[in-house]
């Protein structure tokens, strides 16, 4: 080999390693959770205490529990617009049937899972099967199950919110394990933070270092190319919906552990904050890119910004604006920071 | 020896729609069969029954002497026959080693901890494409960063380190430049040479002679003839692909017709004009 080449050889080493650092996808996400943080830590005095992160960290993992999975659905190349209400529905189902069935808490705790893993197989199986867009699958069983949460709730405790169960068998337990409080080196934390970060954790190691994950990016990024060398894509994204309805489980019975009683209502429109925290994380529309990382970085973003104007004596009233403008432009940083990644070949 | 592949009278309808009859083909080990056929001539068709995407609905459809109905792509995988398409051989957005063993990862521990074993899929990704001869700086990069003809190359090293004992390439070198396609034929002849059978589909004649053991000609979903090297040269195998006497009547056709007198408002100056 001669001289010549082995230099450029070293010098392309040396450019690999930057483009590695900013490949990654929640390189935007970091960059912009850190501008977040740096800009409440001077508009608001108060953001800085222990009790007002850990409120933070609250509000990040409520919606970071569901931005997991939904990370995930996205980089397989799918949406799902039924997460909100599936979280609803996942509460409902247990509240009601435990009240009526006067069973053990976690009787209607085990039914709900079933129930809320039934529907995301049902996402998934009509997907693979009717081969439609993923877009108006969910969307057909947001619609259903929105009239469902209603409309069984009437029907079963007469009016739109659940009877209290608070007083029932196993409901201690359940809220201990579901959305009790932990004091950790004198900081109150929510265990649902706990359940958040063992999320991330589970979904980083599935995606990076299995065979499933290897699967996830590969039907996000080529579904037929993936299907022609073996790989089960129709299997990958049941599968995929099925995490998003285990994870709206967690979520549900969080809801429904943390006050005893349920809003029939609830939880419309919250599918969009998940998909923004995917998306801001660095998961591409068009799947086969992302990261679950991002996605919990992007579940803080909200986190930090939801509750940080109410630190710095806003009026919440632009919360949404905010969300909005972030939405964008993490989506413009993302998008030239993957380019700049792929032009350094 | 019975051959690798062999179809016998194969057809396939879509409805009422012929895509293909009758047609019959032989693979045999360390030899290159070609299938030649113009656009919607039923190459496609013919991939995909190999390839296990679709079932034949006539004739026998024999791997190594035993007759075959592959119901999956992975099917067709275990039976030793891999496909590298045109378009969709690989994923874009992934690494080059993600892809090399995508659908047939190697893992390592047991239980919750079984994991990919990324060190040995890194390590060997660069080996057997070094063995082709494609040096990679970096196997993170992702496999849409490499030229057409690279990433149409790291499909058919991974087909061969997966122990594929017949390779059916689709169209391999349609959307490359001169230069690239030869680089992809070199490696097909490489896959050749190391014992497999190989089916190259090609709308090229050119492509197919410099490779080609035995030529399948399809035209409208049937076969149009079948030659081996040593009966039919490269002008006889360019004008029966193109259509033979429809060719003939084409260019009849071009030199008997008249010049146009004017192109773009300006009259056409000739030598005689000047």
């Amino acid at each position: 080999m001669s001289a010549a080449t082995a230099q450029a050889d070293e010098r392309l080493v040396h450019r690999s390693m930057l483009r590695r650092m900013i490949g990654r996808p929640e390189l935007g996400a970091v960059v912009g959770a850190a501008a977040v943080f740096l800009f409440f830590s001077f508009a608001a005095d108060s953001f800085l205490r222990a009790s007002s992160l850990s409120t933070v960290l609250y509000a990040s993992s409520t919606i970071g529990i569901m931005a997991v999975p939904v990370a995930l659905l996205m980089i397989g190349g799918e949406f799902d617009l039924s997460t909100g209400v599936m979280v609803t529905t996942s509460a409902l189902v247990s509240s009601m049937f435990s009240y009526q069935m006067t069973a053990n808490v976690w009787v209607g705790v085990g039914v709900s899972l079933l129930t809320t893993l039934a529907i995301g197989f049902f996402n998934g199986f009509m997907l693979t099967r009717t081969k439609l867009p993923s877009f108006i699958i969910t969307l057909g069983t947001f619609l259903m199950l929105t009239g469902l949460n209603l409309g069984f709730t009437k029907l079963i405790s007469g009016t739109v919110s659940t009877k209290t169960i608070g007083d029932m068998e196993g409901f201690d337990s359940a809220r201990t394990v579901f959305a009790s409080h932990l004091t950790i080196g004198g900081v109150d934390l929510q265990v649902t933070i706990l359940w958040w970060l063992a999320l991330v954790a589970v979904a980083t190691w599935i995606l990076l270092r299995t065979r499933v994950g290897n699967w996830i990016f590969a039907v996000g990024g080529g579904a037929d190319a993936a299907r022609a060398v073996g790989v089960p894509v129709n299997k990958t994204k049941i599968g995929l919906y099925m995490a998003v309805a285990f994870c709206a489980w967690i979520s549900g019975q969080h809801l429904l552990m943390s006050y005893d009683v349920v809003q029939s209502g609830e939880g419309v429109g919250n599918e969009f904050l998940y998909i923004i925290a995917a998306v801001i994380g660095g998961c591409l529309m068009t799947g086969g890119y992302g990261s679950a990382i991002g996605s919990a970085v992007g579940a803080f973003i909200f986190g930090m910004t939801s509750k940080g104007i109410v630190y710095a004596q806003w009026n919440p009233d632009w919360f949404k604006f905010f969300l909005g403008a972030m939405l964008l432009l993490a989506t413009l940083l993302n998008a030239w920071v993957r380019k700049r990644a792929e032009a350094t070949k | 020896m019975s051959p690798l592949v062999k179809l016998t009278d194969v057809s396939k309808f879509y409805g009422n729609i012929r895509a293909l009859e009758g047609v019959s083909l032989e693979v045999h080990a360390g030899e290159i069969t070609c299938v030649l056929g113009d656009n919607g001539a039923g190459k496609s068709t013919l991939i995909k029954i190999i390839a296990g995407l679709h079932q034949h609905d006539e004739g026998t459809f024999e791997i190594e002497g035993e007759e075959a109905k592959l119901a999956s792509p992975r099917e067709a995988l275990n039976q030793g026959i891999a496909t590298v398409y045109q378009d969709l051989a690989v994923v874009p957005l992934m690494p080059v080693w993600r892809n090399f063993f995508l659908g047939s990862e190697p893992t390592k521990g047991a239980g919750p901890f079984k994991r990919l074993d990324v060190q040995k899929m890194r390590e060997t990704t660069r080996a057997e494409l070094l063995r082709m001869g494609i040096d990679l700086r970096d196997v993170d990069q992702p496999i849409g960063t490499l030229s057409g003809g690279e990433r149409q190359c790291v499909a058919i090293a991974r087909a061969v380190y997966f122990g594929a004992k017949v390779l059916v390439l689709d169209e391999p070198t349609a959307a490359l430049g001169v230069k690239q396609s030869g680089v992809v034929l070199k490696y097909v002849a490489a896959a050749r040479d190391a014992g497999l059978g190989v089916v190259l589909i090609t709308h090229n004649p050119h492509h197919a002679y410099l490779v080609g053991d035995r030529f399948v000609l399809l035209k409208r979903g049937a076969m149009a003839g079948s030659h081996g090297k040593n009966e039919i040269a490269l002008d006889e195998l360019t004008r029966q692909m193109a259509g033979g006497s429809e060719l003939d009547q084409l260019s009849h056709e071009l030199e008997r017709a008249p010049g146009p007198d004017v192109i773009g408002g300006k009259p056409v100056v000739t030598d005689e004009d000047a």
